[in-house]
């Protein structure tokens, strides 16, 4: 049985790996902050990396699918304006309007799915034109930034619980309990693991790829649509704003490669990208605590973020068969 | 053993990429239908004025082009633009012999940055979208210090004025000029070239070239060097056009350029496209964004339109084949 | 058709299928029938491959009728084929790598508990299915890119068992597979042929056939020629149903004296991580040496670390004199003896396939053929034409893309590449894979007619008869190291294996045995 464990393990290998490179940046943050690891210190933190685990979370699934969702930082943009006209009033109303965001999410995620699926165009250059179609969306409903949000709603779910736990961490959690692991176990989610991995002995072999495929970017929208409704409850407003959202699809990306999911599909999963998306957001405040000059802080994060997806190639150095590199 | 297909039909057919066709048939529509909202449109004043503007996204689409028939993708336009623009104009600031140099220093910088994802994408094996993205996110910050630390100076020089706005010759703007020069040259490389050849079949099946003896990681080096050198290009002849540098002036270029490659009939995976398409999918971006902005729509109607077009396009001609 | 054993199963008739100008198949029939092994032959472009493709639904036949258990059916997908109890080993593989074993068992129809797949209970099928193909060292938890080719073809063969299907069909299901394992997956055929289902079986060795088929179906450019009782024809006759004319030499003779002169390409010592030990081979022009033993003993890296794919090689090579530095095929081409590959997967190593026929031929000669950085036209028609000509390619247009041209010519033109850059050495990695008959003895005159030129020729290969036909020398590995070397009529079939399983020789040869290497 003991061979058993070690093919579990080096299954997680990287999730592990990004998990670790996670605890010890946050643990070296703690340290500096002047404040320590108080609830408000803790909270604040968990707000701006669960939003970017989600969409992170997002991003993964398209990608193990051997494709990728560039609209997933317009889908947060378009969501979280919506979320900021229709989440006010009654809680029936708040619910509601919970709802339609979220299914306004899952439809964004359908139109992507279907351009790639029956459309049959290229992921790449089929989410980049919808982006633009989701940015205009946004912008007819929030020309300028404003709205609000129902304040329960949004200090429960950016605030602390009893013990100091951020509420948002339990929201992250809520979201791979209920959606990322049963999709991990279910046979479509597995289907979109082989379609990354092959998509012609898929096809051999019955895979349902065309429903394995819509499922993926569905989910996208739906995991993007999440980070909208937080998005809002952090900001209490809405904004059109192109620069955040391009934003987001980048880190996102940079965080899944990052968190060990491979761009050429078929391995990886979204809680390395939930690292990944952790140790992202940590160098960040690492820089501000180590009071680094702002004027440095762009070039020193564009250096560490080169140097963490230069990591991978690491393992390239003690390849000895050329062939290998070259696919 | 072949059932006598005609050779010569579908030689011909081969030849004329109906992607092309299509991008053209789509200006034809465009300048029509413009046509019916103002005379202007069908001027000649405006096409020359559009092919000037037109002209700065072509030199970019170029170096885009062949660094998507490697299959790669270059995600370090903007900055490297934008670096391309203020070290020219910086440039000038250093006296008689940087405004002398300006231009090519600016076209350096590319060229430096794009050595630097070639290394990256060929040696280290990373994924191209993501180094480039790192790469990008670097040069952002060596220009946010350069000109936070230094305040360099950020107007352009008369030559970088002249090649981007004059028309000196035959009333044909001279950044057309431009783009003629880079696109000759580029498609002298595709298609008589060793170096074109081994593009699209490391584009193709990299695994292939190696193994026939391509050296595939200069290749590689080599297109985003051309890439980083026509972005940077781009950058100086903006920065001339506006008689000025600033930041995110490489923002708007990117998706554009993109696209261009792509609506043009180079496959996003690699190995096959013509410079033709290309051109033409410049000049149709370019009509469709000016068009957009002159019937007065506002930026929502603009960027869904502009989506919606790009997928209307693709789904005429840019669809993979079925499995199997 | 064929006679008894019951209806048919399965039944094709008048099924035809065009791509672009190629017809695949024309009018073609088959029927099979339960609890018989049913082989199907022809050279590559026979149809053999459509056939089963359009049986496992994989392709959709342009027309004709299909019947399964006696009502006309339709597959519309390779899902609907294998509802319908039809199970296909594809030559090419559908495994899928980055998943493990069990995942890719049962990747169609997986157990489920509650909506989601169970895993343990996928695991008890995998490991079932891995015991009824004799495979139980495979860990159903082992990714299947981890595992060598062997190992997935039982794997393969695993997967289509477990769905229990009523027709198997194998297609070169055994090409990487040792004669051991050969031997248990013919076990277990036979097992299930008792127990009644149908099997068709496609290998292009004949030795497979009259061990294990019960029929036997010939077709040849598309169309069906014939089907008889296997052991019923002769190889000879066989052979010609299939290419349509008389056969008689398969080899070219070999010369009578070995040639002298020094060796152009002197290896000592090589060593590399631990699948090559110490390995020491010369050979003079006009040498036609091939490389034996089991699959996987470092034959195929051998042949990749003196093309200079390999790093950390250790141990000198010396090209005609001169130590090369094996840095990478770029040296290797342009080398003062210019070393050439015939690498092992045509369609992913050899050929740029969406690219023209031209251009494939053409690219390994490149430098050679431009002036001034710029590629001679007026040179390079030359040189493909001629290339064309010399190895009789079948082609009507170099402009078409290479993919459109058969298996045998796809090779050709890999080897036409190679030849326009005039090797002194010519390595080859098991080149008549998969390949016609017909091809194959174009190759075989062809590698004798270089080496009398003066090249200097090494070629693995996995078929005996093209080793004892071909080589003037056999060096048989074991364990990355050189066991044997046979020279001349000490080649047989038997010293071969002996050799291959590193015992002593069992045909001894008038003279010597222990031949120098």
């Amino acid at each position: 049985m003991s061979r058993d464990w070690r093919f579990r393990l080096a299954e997680q290998r990287s999730v592990l790996l990004a998990a670790a490179l996670f605890i010890a940046m946050f643990l070296l943050y703690i340290g500096k902050h002047p404040a320590g690891l108080t609830a408000n210190v803790a909270s604040t933190a968990a707000n701006k990396g669960v939003l970017l685990a989600l969409v992170a979370m997002a991003q993964t699934i398209p990608v193990l699918t051997a494709g990728l969702d560039l609209s997933v930082g317009m889908v947060l943009v378009l969501t979280n304006c919506l979320a900021s006209s229709i989440m006010v009033g009654s809680p029936a109303e708040v619910a509601l309007g919970t709802v339609a965001v979220l299914a306004l999410g899952v439809l964004c995620g359908a139109i992507n799915g279907a351009v790639v699926v029956y459309g049959r165009i290229q992921p790449i250059i089929a989410t980049l034109a919808t982006s633009s179609i989701y940015y205009g969306v946004a912008l007819a409903l929030r020309p300028a930034p404003g709205g609000e949000v129902d304040g329960a709603l949004a200090d429960a779910l950016t605030g602390s619980l009893p013990g100091g736990v951020p509420a948002s961490l339990l929201l992250l959690l809520v979201v791979v309990l209920v959606v990322w692991l049963p999709y991990r176990r279910s046979v479509l989610g597995r289907a979109a693991y082989a379609v990354g991995s092959s998509a012609q002995a898929a096809y051999m072999s019955g895979v349902p790829i065309a429903r394995a495929t819509l499922l993926a970017y569905v989910l996208a929208g739906l995991l993007s649509a999440i980070a909208g409704l937080l998005l809002t409850c952090i900001t209490y407003s809405g904004e059109a704003s192109a620069a955040l959202g391009g934003t987001y699809t980048l880190t996102a990306i940079a965080a899944v490669v990052v968190g060990g999911t491979s761009l050429f599909g078929g391995s990886g999963g979204a809680i390395g990208s939930i690292f990944g998306a952790f140790v992202l957001r940590t160098i960040g405040d690492l820089l501000f605590v180590f009071d680094m000059d702002a004027l440095w802080q762009p070039l020193f994060l564009g250096a560490v973020l080169l140097a963490a997806i230069s990591l991978g190639s690491f393992r390239l150095i003690g390849v000895r068969n050329r062939l290998e590199l070259y696919r | 053993m072949k059932a006598g297909a005609l050779p010569a039909a579908a030689a011909m057919r081969r030849r004329i990429d109906p992607a092309v066709l299509a991008a053209f048939g789509c200006i034809v529509l465009l300048l029509l239908g413009g046509s019916l909202y103002s005379r202007n449109f069908l001027s000649l004043e405006y096409l020359l004025q559009q092919l000037n503007v037109a002209a700065f996204l072509g030199v970019i689409a170029s170096g885009v082009m062949l660094v998507v028939l490697l299959g790669h993708i270059d995600l370090s336009i903007p900055w490297v633009v934008t670096t391309g623009g203020m070290m020219a104009t910086a440039a000038a600031g250093w006296g008689e012999l940087g405004v002398a140099l300006a231009i090519p220093i600016g076209i350096g910088c590319g060229v430096a940055a794009g050595l630097v994802n070639g290394v990256g994408v060929a040696y280290l094996r990373v994924p191209s979208m993501i180094f480039t993205l790192g790469t990008n996110a670097i040069v952002q910050g060596l220009m946010v210090l350069h000109t936070s630390g230094f305040a360099p100076q950020d107007r352009s020089t008369e030559a970088m004025h002249v090649i981007a706005v004059d028309r000196t010759v035959a009333g044909i703007p001279n950044a057309l000029w431009v783009w003629a020069l880079v696109g000759g040259l580029t498609v002298a490389l595709l298609t008589r070239t060793p170096f074109g050849r081994y593009i699209y079949a490391i584009g193709n099946r990299e695994r292939a070239a190696y193994l026939s003896g391509v050296n595939t990681r200069a290749v590689v080096v080599g297109c985003f060097a051309i890439a980083g050198g026509c972005s940077g290009l781009a950058g100086v002849l903006l920065a001339g056009y506006s008689t000025k540098a600033y930041q995110a002036m490489g923002d708007p270029y990117l998706l554009p350029a993109i696209a261009a490659v792509v609506l043009g009939g180079t496959s996003i995976l690699g190995g096959r496209g013509t410079y033709l398409g290309t051109v033409a999918g410049v000049i149709l971006i370019t009509l469709l964004q000016s068009i957009l902005s002159v019937v007065q729509m506002p930026e929502s109607g603009r960027q869904i339109i502009y989506g919606v077009v790009i997928i209307a396009m693709l789904l005429l001609y840019g669809r993979q084949r079925r499995e199997g | 058709m064929i006679d008894g054993g019951g209806a048919p199963l399965f039944r094709m008739e008048g099924v035809s299928k065009h791509y672009g100008g190629v017809r695949a198949l024309e009018d073609a029939v088959f029927c099979c029938v339960p609890g018989h092994i049913h082989a199907i032959l022809g050279e590559n472009g026979a149809g053999k491959s459509t056939l089963i493709k359009v049986m496992a639904g994989v392709v959709q036949p342009d027309s004709g009728t299909l019947h399964l258990a006696g009502r006309p059916v339709l597959f519309r997908t390779p899902a609907a084929a294998a509802a319908a109890g039809i199970a296909c080993v594809f030559q090419e593989l559908s495994l899928l790598p980055d998943l493990t074993v069990a995942d890719n068992i049962s990747i169609a129809d997986p157990p489920r508990r509650h909506g989601l797949i169970d895993r343990r209970a996928q695991r008890r099928v995998a490991e079932a299915a891995l015991a009824r193909v004799g495979a139980e060292d495979i860990h159903p938890l082992a990714p299947v890119r981890d595992l060598p080719l062997s190992r997935r073809q039982m794997v393969e063969i695993a997967k289509a068992l477990a769905r229990k299907p009523r027709i198997l069909i194998l297609d070169e299901a055994t090409s990487a597979l040792a004669a051991a394992e050969v031997e248990k997956v013919f076990a277990m055929l036979r097992q299930l042929r008792q127990e009644g289902m149908a099997i068709v079986y496609i290998s292009h060795r004949m030795h497979e056939i009259a061990a294990i088929a019960d029929d036997c179906t010939v077709y040849r450019n598309g169309r069906y020629v014939a089907t008889f009782p296997a052991g019923s024809k002769s190889d000879g006759e066989i052979v010609e149903m299939i290419i349509g004319r008389e056969y008689k030499n398969v080899f070219p003779p070999k010369p009578a004296l070995p040639p002298d002169g020094a060796p152009v390409l002197r290896v000592s010592d090589l060593s590399w991580a631990d699948q090559l030990r110490s390995v020491s081979l010369a050979i003079r022009p006009g040498e036609v040496v091939g490389l034996g033993g089991l699959d996987g003993q470092g034959q195929r890296e051998l042949l990749l670390a003196l093309f200079g794919v390999l790093d950390g090689v250790g141990g000198t090579v010396e090209l005609a004199g001169r130590r090369a530095s094996l840095s990478s095929p770029t040296a290797a081409r342009s080398g003062h003896a210019a070393m050439a590959l015939i690498p092992e997967d045509r369609k992913t190593e050899g050929l740029m396939l969406s690219m023209s026929v031209r251009e494939n031929l053409s690219f390994a000669a490149l430098p050679g053929l431009s002036r001034l950085g710029l590629v001679d036209r007026r040179a390079e028609t030359a040189a493909v034409e001629k290339m064309m000509a010399l190895l009789r390619i079948r082609c009507d247009d170099l402009g078409q893309p290479v993919a459109a041209l058969s298996g045998g010519n796809q090779q050709k033109v890999v080897i036409g590449k190679w030849l326009l850059t005039r090797p002194k050495v010519i390595l080859l990695n098991d080149p008549t894979r998969g390949i016609d008959v017909g091809t194959k003895q174009e190759l075989y005159q062809l590698l004798r007619r270089l080496a009398d030129a003066g090249a200097a020729i090494l070629f693995y290969s996995t078929d005996y008869d093209e080793l004892i036909g071909c080589c003037d020398r056999v060096l048989v590995l074991y364990d990355g190291a050189v066991v044997r070397v046979l020279e001349g009529d000490a080649i047989t079939e038997r010293n071969l294996v002996a050799a291959a399983f590193n015992l002593g020789a069992l045909d001894a040869a008038p003279g010597a045995t222990e031949a120098q290497a």
